[in-house]
């Protein structure tokens, strides 16, 4: 039999998404810890040792970057959570309209980043754009989102929780739905609140969604690129600039090893923040 | 293995897409040779060449409308002179974004025969000896002034050949608002604030800033530097060697000074930081704002969008602190270069040739009227030019002209032009800025293996 | 009264909604259709003169129908990419969810690592130039192909998980071997996954910017949201191109939104939960 079943599970199956990803994720990956030691320009390369992380960690525009990715990171992923807890409550009750509810938060999900950034940077303009021209009517003079340096990134944080709320919602809306109903007939009995309902029940036992929201929105947040790129391209000046968005420059800039110094950067910040935080909420689970 | 033949359909059919692909292009080349040598009239036209193969070389520009513009005239002139050669144009996009493709097209063994790009620093980051075809030697050479050869040289051989006319940074302004308020062309930076004060006194945007395009917030530092070597003529000498810095040399941070005069006393527009480019030409035209601190190749873009504003406008160089040495900062025109892996490099040469005659300019002057002289030994400048080019001439007359530093040395910064909006803006100030700036050229200095850095 | 009040409160969350996750949309839709003069006043109101047709055209026809070739690009990226995903990672999700051995926890850690890493870009750029595929359309199907992979085989393999082992003994005793288990019988039982999988990475992959950017550069390989990007400054003074461009590139995405609405719901849920 163990002949048999090696024969039908062969790792053969494996064999093209195999070569594919060995190709072209892991052989990048594995090299990119050597090119960040180089100066390079993709056919020569000279050994420089830190050079490139020294340059990152010295240079204030560098720098800046991870404090930015931090502050983004954290801000939409915890948005999300909250946004994404409060809407699946609500859209989980009896709401007549809770599915068109959810079906136009999750809509701006499937468009294009690239589009609704444009579309935000416009109606964001601080004399033109619509919130601010919407303020003015009721006596509020609005700020300058974008080119306000303490404002712009929280600006484009928000867009990224407006886009990406969806995600969030239709994963605790699952997560909630699954709760059995016994716990709040013993609720009932007991003759609880919607309050404890809230805190005791839906909280505590939607803990697998909320692992996986946080899990994706941090791990997305960190890595995000296409939104601060559209709506500020880093600016003004370096004040909303991401990882990402830096790695981007260094690249036009002509800078690989510089580039590449800095995509390993990102990947050990990732990976310092993201396992940690999963072993955490994966024990968390248990002990529940 | 079954599986593997379930897979392959879709990669056939790539591969098979992607050779066709390649095929009809070798097919195209092979046909229009059998139709030349089959017509030996075609190369009775053809100057010089004994054989009348038709070639195809490929040109590469930036797609700003007044690039792919002169380009497409150099293209329709250059084919009527010669038949047998065709030349096919690609566009890149302007800025940070075109230079990155041009470099990796270059690193991944991938040009056109043919591109224009700019002259100074930046050609310098492109590795010429690498990837560019050695033109010292050409004839052509002669007819291109010298003050341009060192602009696209490196280790003293000469790499390319100019496409365009100079240009000038400096102040484009509303002379009709001047008139009315009684103000005359500063000839120091005292005086232009002076003049800004009074403007915004009467209600107007005294200068345009519009850093939604980043790279026209470089303008105020980078055009003074005229002002710069005037004081310190061997700064650019002592930068290139790492012996003098940006924050260290007094004149230099005079440039980063000005800028952030400018946001400390409010002269620019409040929107600045959402304002693009072509909304400041609109704000300028129209008169909403006064000045605007801006490279003369402005001039094209002005002339097509508002055409009966372009008499009311002027041009002045960036003021220094001594009236005495008043100058224009001088920008130098992109070039054409060779790719070295080219397969038609006589033919390119021959391209390279037309644009870089005299004829050459005529041409490109029909569709983009020159902003400055042309570096064209007895090219001349048409009459009919809007004044505010005219107002840039005395300075090339007078010999009152130096080159932006990245014609003189090869070190700029990529970041600069986000270093200026945060001096513009506020964020930093002028010490910090030119301090920020002189850690980014670090970067620039030791990729091109500088010596002192 | 409760209800009635209840009623209110409902009306008021629905018109917050409309309010917050409409009014963007309808902001690109009027101005889609708006003359250049009008769109640039960035407002709300509906076009005097509405020219929807006529602004669909300019765009499609700018630089020599730039976007048409991107529509093509964008769709045959996203279909080629899709098919080798699905094939190769449901292939991988059956047998290493069936086979159980030392090798394992090696493929798990890949998988993992997979969806944490970020793809190292120059480094990548510097492999495709290496097989002559950079700058290629192949190329960067590789690479969605690969960058999709861990979500998708995580997804086949956990819904293997719930596919009954009784099937492929019953199979392997009629004489099946493994090609012919998964194709005839497996793959065919896949199918809700395949259709989430199908739904999720075809809007990714439309609407990847990232990767495009990095790895198809130039103007000939152009896909719908560099097009879109590259014409931000293109249309610097003609908001209503822009906006009309948007509304193009929305379209295949709110088609497939029409149509799989209630599936991608559930589809999201049944994979992201477990996991």
């Amino acid at each position: 039999m163990n002949g048999v079943f090696k024969r039908t599970y062969s790792y053969w199956f494996l064999l093209p998404a195999g070569i594919i990803y060995l190709l072209i994720f892991l052989t990048p990956t594995i090299s990119s810890f050597f090119f960040s030691f180089t100066r390079w320009d993709l056919s020569d390369w000279q050994y420089i040792g830190f050079e490139n992380f020294r340059m990152f960690f010295r240079e204030q525009s560098l720098a800046i970057g991870f404090r930015n990715t931090l502050i983004y990171a954290v801000v939409t992923s915890s948005l999300k959570v909250v946004l994404g807890l409060l809407l699946g409550v609500l859209l989980t009750s009896k709401l007549r309209s809770k599915h068109f509810l959810r079906s136009i938060i999750f809509f701006p999900t499937l468009v294009s980043t690239i589009a609704i950034g444009i579309a935000f940077s416009m109606m964001m303009h601080p004399t033109e754009g619509l919130i601010n021209s919407a303020l003015s009517v009721v006596g509020i003079t609005g700020p300058d989102w974008l080119g306000n340096p303490k404002l712009a990134l929280l600006s484009v944080a928000f867009v990224d929780v407006w886009k990406g709320v969806g995600i969030a919602l239709v994963i605790y809306i699952a997560g909630i739905l699954s709760i059995p109903e016994d716990y709040y007939e013993a609720l009932q009995i007991d003759g609880g609140t919607g309050w404890n309902k809230f805190w005791s029940i839906i909280v505590p036992l939607s803990r697998p969604a909320t692992h996986s929201v946080i899990i994706l929105s941090f791990i997305g947040g960190l890595r995000s690129f296409d939104l601060i790129w559209t709506m500020t391209k880093g600016g003004p000046g370096f004040t909303t600039d991401l990882i990402a968005s830096i790695i981007y420059k260094q690249y036009q800039g002509g800078f690989y090893g510089l580039a590449t110094a800095g995509n390993v950067i990102l990947f050990l910040v990732v990976a310092a923040l993201a396992v940690p935080l999963n072993l955490y909420m994966n024990r968390k689970e248990v002990d529940l | 293995m079954n599986t593997m033949t379930k897979m392959k359909p879709g990669l056939t059919l790539l591969s098979v897409i992607l050779l066709a692909g390649a095929l009809s292009a070798c097919g195209g080349n092979d046909g229009n040779e059998e139709k030349s040598s089959a017509s030996p009239s075609q190369s009775e036209t053809a100057e010089g060449t004994a054989d009348a193969k038709e070639v195809t070389i490929t040109l590469s520009t930036d797609n700003s409308q007044d690039a792919v513009n002169t380009a497409n005239a150099y293209i329709a002139a250059f084919e009527k002179k010669y038949p047998n050669i065709k030349v096919e144009l690609e566009t890149r996009p302007g800025g940070t974004e075109g230079d990155n493709i041009v470099k990796t097209r270059l690193a991944t063994g991938d040009m056109t025969d043919v591109f224009f790009y700019n002259s100074g620093s930046l050609m310098q980051a492109l590795t010429p000896e690498k990837n560019m075809v050695d033109l010292t030697n050409e004839a052509f050479q002669q007819n291109v002034i010298d003050s341009f050869k060192s602009t696209v040289s490196y280790n003293g051989k000469v790499y390319g050949a100019p496409t365009a006319s100079t240009m000038a940074g400096g102040w484009f302004y509303n002379k009709k608002v001047y008139a009315d308020l009684g103000l005359q062309v500063p000839k120091t930076w005292a005086e232009l604030i002076a003049n800004s004060e009074k403007i915004k006194e009467a209600g107007m945007t005294p200068v345009i800033g519009s850093y939604k395009d980043t790279w026209t917030s470089q303008l105020v530092v980078l055009a003074d530097y005229y002002n710069v070597q005037a004081q310190v003529p061997s700064f650019a000498e002592d930068f290139t060697a790492h012996k003098a810095t940006n924050a260290g040399t007094p004149a230099m941070l005079r440039a980063f000074e000005k800028l952030q005069e400018l946001h400390d006393k409010g002269l620019m527009n409040k929107d600045l930081l959402a304002t693009t480019y072509d909304v400041g030409l609109k704000m300028l035209a129209e008169g909403k704002g006064v000045q605007y601190p801006m490279l003369s190749f402005a001039t094209p873009a002005i002339l097509q969008n508002y055409p009966d504003q372009i008499e009311n406008l002027g041009f002045f160089a960036q003021p220094g602190d001594d009236a005495s040495s008043n100058g224009l900062t001088v920008w130098m025109p992109g070039a054409a270069y060779i790719y070295k892996e080219s397969k038609h490099v006589e033919e390119a040469k021959q391209f390279v040739a037309f644009v870089a005659s005299v004829e050459g300019t005529e041409v490109a002057s029909t569709v983009s009227k020159p902003t400055g002289p042309y570096l064209i030994k007895g090219a001349s400048i048409p009459d009919d030019v809007p004044s505010l080019v005219k107002d840039m001439l005395p300075y090339f007359d007078n010999n009152q002209t130096a080159p932006a530093l990245e014609f003189v040395s090869p070190v700029k910064g990529p970041s600069l032009e986000q270093i200026t909006v945060e001096v513009g803006s506020g964020i930093k100030d002028a010490k910090k800025g030119a301090e920020a700036y002189d850690q980014d050229v670090e970067k620039q200095a030791k990729q091109l293996g500088l010596s002192g850095w | 009264m409760r209800r009635v009040r209840s009623f209110g409160f409902e009306a008021l969350g629905v018109a917050f909604a409309l309010l917050v996750f409409g009014i963007p949309f309808y902001f690109m839709i009027v101005n889609a259709g708006k003359d250049a003069k009008e769109a640039s006043l960035l407002n709300l109101n509906w076009p005097t003169s509405p020219q929807f047709w006529d602004n669909i055209r300019t765009v499609a026809e700018t630089r020599d129908y730039m976007l048409l070739r991107a529509f093509v690009n964008s769709t045959a990226l996203t279909l080629f990419s899709i098919v080798v995903l699905i094939l190769f990672c449901a292939m991988a999700g059956f047998v290493l969810q069936r086979r159980k051995g030392r090798a394992s926890p090696v493929f798990e850690f890949l998988i993992l690592s997979g969806l944490i890493i970020p793809p190292a870009i120059v480094p990548t750029i510097w492999v495709l130039d290496g097989i002559g595929l950079f700058k290629t359309l192949l190329g960067l199907i590789l690479v969605e192909v690969a960058l999709g992979f861990p979500f998708s085989v995580m997804l086949y393999k956990n819904f293997m998980a719930t596919v009954p082992r009784e099937i492929d003994e019953a199979a392997i005793l009629d004489g099946c071997g493994g090609i012919r288990l998964f194709f005839r019988i497996i793959m065919p039982l896949l199918q809700p996954v395949t259709a989430t999988i199908v739904v999720l990475s075809s809007v990714t992959i439309f609407n990847d910017f990232t990767n495009p950017l990095y790895f198809l550069p130039g103007a000939d390989n152009v896909t719908v949201q560099l097009t879109l990007y590259n014409f931000q400054s293109q249309f610097v003074t003609q908001y209503n191109l822009l906006f009309a461009n948007i509304l193009l590139i929305t379209i295949p995405p709110f088609i497939l939104f029409l149509i799989f609405n209630k599936r991608i719901v559930a589809g999201m849920t049944a994979g992201s939960v477990k996991a």
